[in-house]
């Protein structure tokens, strides 16, 4: 029960973080609200007994992709609060409907018919670094290979497209 | 124990609320945002569904641990959310200085 308890506290918080996003008019407010929603989200990850992806989850995005996104925010100067006026219009109110028609969609579709599953079946050592790192280095060894050829090219990419003159 | 709905239902709200993001903001950061929103909400389903599903190997070679899958494919998610982001926010970087605005709304130019 108490394990209940504590799910529906950090999902609402996580869900608060998520609804900030979008409803923030100031991007670093934004970008401040993504950052509980991840560091919650670890926490979360961590009830699920995957030890070892909460961690990288705090490491790479509430550390990593966090500080770049903010970084961006600061380049551009987008912290002006007259920087960009969003525009009051139909959109958001028909994403709005669309939005909730797809979760109710989903939820009551996709989730609710699911709700018979209760017991976890996993063995509760596989979010261990050990499990994980020798599952990935053994028969997912060239997906990561892969992995890191994406990442050199996402750097040189980056890299090209920041610079004024190459 | 948490039923698994509850996991799946935290991940769609995250996904929704993306989604909603995506289409409605102008900010392109802000769509970047919800973008990862969007991947983190998916991350959370593949996490919920890998602890709740059975932990047998299924291949007669015993070549691919099954119950390790979701977690693979976890890992692979952040590796390519890393690089999107890297790469995306260049782009507009790249945009800002050739148009000093950014609002997605106005980026029309590829418009046939």
């Amino acid at each position: 029960m108490s394990n209940q308890i504590l799910f529906w506290l950090m999902a609402a918080v996580a869900a608060m973080g998520a609804v900030g996003v979008v409803a923030f008019n100031n991007p670093v407010r934004s970008a401040l609200s993504l950052v509980v929603n991840f560091f919650v989200l670890a926490f979360i990850y961590f009830s699920l007994n995957a030890q070892l992806l909460g961690i990288t989850q705090i490491l790479v995005y509430t550390g990593a992709i966090m500080v770049l996104f903010l970084f961006v925010i600061m380049l551009l100067n987008l912290g002006a609060p007259q920087a960009l006026q969003e525009k009051r219009d139909i959109k958001p109110l028909l994403g709005l409907i669309v939005g909730l028609g797809l979760f109710g969609i989903l939820l009551s579709q996709v989730v609710m018919p699911l709700n018979f599953v209760t017991r976890s079946m996993a063995r509760d050592d596989f979010g261990t670094p050990q499990a994980v790192g020798k599952t990935l280095f053994t028969n997912y060894v060239w997906p990561f290979e892969i992995a890191s050829v994406l990442l050199l090219v996402g750097i040189v990419g980056s890299i090209l497209l920041a610079k004024r003159r190459i | 124990m948490t039923p698994l709905w509850q996991y799946l239902a935290l991940g769609l709200f995250m996904f929704t609320t993306g989604a909603i993001g995506v289409v409605v903001r102008r900010n392109p950061v802000v769509v970047f945002m919800c973008i990862e929103l969007m991947l983190n909400a998916v991350n959370l389903t593949f996490l919920a569904f890998a602890r709740y599903s059975p932990s047998v190997t299924i291949n007669a070679k015993n070549q691919v641990q099954s119950w390790m899958a979701g977690q693979m494919m976890v890992i692979f998610v952040m590796a390519v959310a890393a690089a999107e982001v890297a790469v995306g926010l260049g782009i507009i970087m790249a945009i800002y200085r050739l148009r000093n605005e950014v609002d997605v709304d106005e980026m029309s130019t590829l418009r046939g």
